[in-house]
Formats: C-alpha cells, sequence, structure tokens
C-alpha cells in the first residue's frame, strides 16, 4: 500500500516538474497580464507613464471616438474582402491538385513561397510592384490603354491593394489544409457518381463541398480571427504616417498607435478587450451557424 | 467511345494546367520581379516603359546592403532568437505535452484548460503588461526580450499532446517494470517516437519567429536588437525608394525560409495538415 502510495508521489513529482516551465511561462507572460489588462482598461495614462484609476472613462471614449469605429469598419471590410475569396480561390486550387495531375508537387510548392515569406518582403516587394510611377502593374495596365491608380496612396484604392496581396498570401496555407481535407473524401463517392453520370461540376457541389465543409468550417474560423488581428501588412504597406492610414487601419493597427506611439496604454488595453470580446463573438456565432451547413459523416 | 472519353479527359487536364500555371506565375511572379530588381541600377528601376531584365547582374546591392545597414547583426538577432525558441519549445512543450498525455495527477485538467484557453486570446489583449513587464525587469532592447517569451507556448504543448495521447499504453508499462521515472521515460521512449510532430513544432515556430513583427518593434528599437523583420522595415523608412536596395535585402532575409520549407516540405504540408484536421 505504502509503494503505491510512493510511486503516486513520483509520478506526481515527475509530471509537476515536467509541466512547469510552460505554466510558468504561460501564467507569466500570458495569464496574469491579460488579468492585468482588465485592470489596466481602467486607468487613465498621463504623459510620462503615471496613471490613474479612471472607472470605465475609456469605454466612454470608445463609444465617441470616431476614428475607432472607421477601424472597426475598416477591419470588417478588410475580412469580408479577403476571407471569402481566399477561401474560395484556395479551394479552387485545391481541388485542381487533387485531380491527380503530373507536376501536382511543384505547383503546391510554387503556391505556397508566400505563406514562409517575411510579411515585411511580401510588403516591400508589392509596394514595388504597386508604385504608381515606376511599378510593374501600372505600366502592365498602360499597355492595355489603363491609366492605373495610385495604389496605395488613393483611399479608394489601398483597401482593395491590402485585401489583394492578403489573399496572395495565404492561398498557400490554405490549399495544403484543403488538400489533406480532400484526400480524406472516400473515392466511392465519386465512383458512384459517375455511374449516375454526373458530370465533374454537379460531383463537386454534390460530394467535394459537402464533404469539404468541416475543413471548410475550420478554415473560415482561424482565417477570421488572423483577419481581425491584420496589423503588419498596414504597417509595412500603408505605415502610420501615410495620408490614407484613417481609411485602411484596423483596430489592431489603431491599439497599436494608441499604445505604444501616443502612449495611452489604458484605452489602448480598453481597445484590446472589446476586440478579444468581438473575436469571441464572431467565432460563437459561427459555431452556433455551423449545424446549418457543416456535415459531418 | 472510349477513345473519346480519353481525349475528353486529357483536353480536361490540359485546361487544369493552364489555369495551374496562370496561378503559378501570379504566385511566383512578385518574387522572380525580387530578383530582377535587385539586381538593377538605381536609374533602370526608374525608367519608362520599365526595364525587366537589367544589364547586368549588379551584386553592389547587396554589399550596400550590408554597407549602409547593420545587416549582420539583424541577421544574428534573428537567427540566434530562432534557434533559442525552437530549442526551448520543442524540449519544454514536448515534456509538458508528454505529463499532460500520459500522468494522473492532481490538478492536471484545470492546469491542461488553463494554458488552451491562451488559443483563444488576441495576444493583443496581454501584450501591453507583457511588455510592461519586460521595461521593468529591463529587458527592453535586449535579446532576452524577444526570446523568453518565446520559449514555450500554447500550441506547442496543444499539438504534442496529441501525438502522445495516440501512442498505446504497453509502452510505459514495460519501462515502468524495468524502473524508470516519467522523465526517462518520455526522453527514451516517448520523444522519439514523437519526432514528427516535434519537428512539426520546429517548423512552425522557426517560421514565426523569423517572420514576427508586432513583439519586435514594441521592445526593440534599438537598431542593434532589432531582428531581420523590424531592421527591414526601418530600411524601408530610409531608403524608401531605393527598390533594388531593399530587394535585396528582402531576399536575403527570405532565403533562409524558403531554403527550410523546400528542405523540409513535406513534413511542413504534414504539420499544417496536423493542426487542420485535428485542431
Amino acid at each position: 500500500m505504502s509503494g503505491i502510495n510512493k510511486k503516486k508521489l513520483q509520478d506526481w513529482f515527475w509530471a509537476y516538474f515536467m509541466i512547469l516551465p510552460t505554466v510558468a511561462g504561460t501564467l507569466i507572460f500570458s495569464i496574469w497580464p491579460l488579468i492585468q489588462s482588465f485592470y489596466l482598461s481602467f486607468t487613465e495614462w498621463g504623459a510620462f507613464g503615471s496613471y490613474d484609476w479612471g472607472g470605465t472613462v475609456n469605454f466612454e471614449r470608445m463609444l465617441g471616438d470616431s476614428v475607432l469605429w472607421q477601424a472597426l469598419r475598416n477591419t470588417i471590410v478588410f475580412t469580408v474582402g479577403s476571407v471569402p475569396f481566399g477561401i474560395a480561390l484556395s479551394i479552387i486550387v485545391a481541388v485542381l491538385l487533387n485531380t491527380k495531375i503530373r507536376g501536382m508537387s511543384t505547383y503546391r510548392t510554387l503556391y505556397f513561397l508566400p505563406v514562409v515569406t517575411m510579411p515585411v518582403a511580401v510588403a516591400m516587394v508589392w509596394r514595388w510592384l504597386y508604385n504608381a510611377d515606376f511599378g510593374l502593374l501600372n505600366h502592365i495596365l498602360s499597355t492595355v490603354g489603363i491609366a492605373g491608380p495610385r495604389w496605395l496612396t488613393d483611399p479608394n484604392y489601398a483597401m482593395i491593394s491590402l485585401i489583394i496581396v492578403s489573399i496572395w498570401s495565404s492561398i498557400g496555407y490554405n490549399m495544403v489544409i484543403f488538400l489533406s481535407g480532400l484526400q480524406g473524401i472516400s473515392k466511392q463517392y465519386y465512383e458512384a457518381a459517375e455511374i449516375d453520370g454526373a458530370n465533374s461540376f454537379v460531383q463537386f457541389f454534390r460530394i467535394t463541398l459537402p464533404m469539404l465543409s468541416p475543413t471548410i468550417f475550420f478554415v473560415t474560423v482561424t482565417s477570421l480571427i488572423s483577419s481581425f488581428q491584420v496589423f503588419e501588412l498596414i504597417f509595412t504597406m500603408i505605415g502610420i504616417n501615410s495620408p490614407v492610414i484613417r481609411h485602411t487601419q484596423s483596430v489592431v493597427f489603431y491599439f497599436y498607435r494608441q499604445a505604444f506611439v501616443n502612449m495611452d496604454k489604458g484605452y489602448a488595453a480598453a481597445i484590446s478587450l472589446v476586440l478579444f470580446v468581438i473575436i469571441l463573438g464572431v467565432t460563437i456565432v459561427q459555431f452556433r451557424l455551423q449545424k446549418r451547413w457543416v456535415h459531418y459523416e | 467511345m472510349s477513345k473519346e472519353r480519353s481525349q475528353k479527359r486529357s483536353t480536361g487536364k490540359l485546361i487544369v494546367h493552364i489555369i495551374l500555371i496562370v496561378g503559378a506565375l501570379l504566385m511566383v511572379g512578385p518574387f522572380i520581379w525580387m530578383i530582377l530588381t535587385s539586381f538593377m541600377s538605381l536609374g533602370e528601376s526608374t525608367r519608362v516603359p520599365p526595364v525587366i531584365i537589367p544589364a547586368q547582374l549588379r551584386w553592389q546591392n547587396y554589399q550596400r546592403v550590408f554597407t549602409s545597414f547593420p545587416f549582420m547583426r539583424f541577421y544574428w538577432n534573428t537567427f540566434s532568437t530562432t534557434v533559442m525558441k525552437v530549442a526551448g519549445q520543442v524540449f519544454f512543450c514536448s515534456m509538458a505535452a508528454y505529463a499532460f498525455a500520459r500522468i494522473r495527477f492532481p490538478g492536471r485538467d484545470f492546469l491542461f484548460v488553463m494554458i488552451l484557453s491562451v488559443l483563444m486570446v488576441p495576444s493583443q489583449a496581454y501584450i501591453i503588461p507583457r511588455y510592461l513587464l519586460m521595461a521593468r525587469l529591463g529587458w527592453l532592447n535586449t535579446l532576452t526580450a524577444l526570446t523568453v517569451p518565446g520559449l514555450t507556448s500554447s500550441f506547442g504543448t496543444f499539438l504534442l499532446r496529441q501525438f502522445f495521447m495516440s501512442l498505446p499504453t504497453e509502452l510505459e508499462e514495460a519501462a515502468t517494470l524495468d524502473g524508470c521515472n516519467h522523465f526517462q521515460i518520455y526522453y527514451k521512449i516517448f520523444a522519439p517516437l514523437a519526432k514528427s510532430g516535434m519537428i512539426a513544432l520546429a517548423i512552425f515556430t522557426a517560421l514565426w519567429s523569423w517572420n514576427d513583427l508586432m513583439w519586435p518593434l514594441i521592445v526593440n528599437s534599438s537598431p542593434l536588437k532589432m531582428p531581420l523583420s523590424a531592421g527591414l522595415s526601418s530600411l524601408q523608412g530610409q531608403y524608401g525608394t531605393d527598390f533594388p536596395l531593399l530587394m535585396a535585402g528582402s531576399l536575403m532575409a527570405i532565403a533562409p525560409m524558403i531554403a527550410m520549407f523546400i528542405v523540409l516540405q513535406n513534413q511542413f504540408v504534414e504539420g499544417i495538415a496536423l493542426t487542420g484536421t485535428k485542431g
């Protein structure tokens, strides 16, 4: 009996020993700071990093902050513009690659390249392509008689420019997830459909899409979460001093500005918590809605 | 009949190839343009109509990256922090994952859910106090600030726990009879079996660490402590229109991750598929 207890105690000792670094890291660098953020969101910050209790003043300020509201609208426009198209395109590419085509792994490599490329470098080459005076894009447009816009400094085009780059850099990642989803669909369904004389389009809409819906759900949830947190793309492609920054900045970009440029950390903490709640809300709604369209075997 | 069908099939394949090639050109085009531009003179890059193929390979652009900026320093900062984070996460996460998956102990479920819950929180929600902590510890503008918070991760613990859960129970029974403790069972038996999971985690960690911008921007404003991402972005600020220089710098910054991807391609794909289906 005491032998068993001793063994148990030993097991516990090793268990706590082995989880210690991860638990400590999580507590010190994530959980405790998160709790502090709650506290900070109720503080008002002075000029030199001093702060006082401010009650709900930050949350009241948010309601009347039209720049924040515009940032939220920008984030939604960016998300609605990039996520559905990005997902549709990556499904198409995955389906085409899944047709046992020759050179499949070469195509996969090429489509995946942007995913492993540093976002700052991605932004740099696209800034160059979009350059209104010497950029390749406007040159190509001019050969077919179109006078290209000033992509990154015209408020009407800056957002669409960002959306294009965002789709370009995410197709490869989602494509790989969809490919693995497609490989999980049993061949029998397609054989049966073939016997019934269903053509490829019918097969795509009646078999592939429903069977792929759990994967589509997963990709949609994760894409929306990361799209709501867009920051680097705006920081590197538009920049803090650009005249169009108000038309393109996301909530996280505005958060960054308040926290680390304007040094208004209390207000920024409040923004970050509201963003957290929004993301959580959007994710919960998606889980609720999934019963309507996600097909589990 | 069957001849007609096979003909139809081969024209179908041709169309698929054409679509995929056009798509691939759109994906690779910017990279090719990056390479071509990196060899141009400043004059060539601003000519109208544009020069496509530079008259000569101007390697000087690459040299200029090193002379006009502490580029080697950026490189070292990124490289060393990435290596530390990969080593830390593979070791700490696999150890924790083993304990969570294989040992019963009081508080296990609570602690695991706590670690997991961090995955649902956007990093902005804890980044300000984390920054204040770095300031209080005196870690601002040090590589420590870039490294230490990334030594463990919820994602890695979760990913590897899935791995350890799927292994049969007989494995540790035999080892326990031999008098091994759990740490020995972990590193002698289980860690080698979870190699593919660890490689996947190492790849993800390397990629995130190498490419991360927001955290370095916040904690390290001194050029000597900046990683490549923040360094390149400051390069852009100062040499905004010198695109040959910027492209040469970018190419050197992205080359290691592209090389790693090409070498470990299958592990990349497996790793993503793993998180995509089990996550």
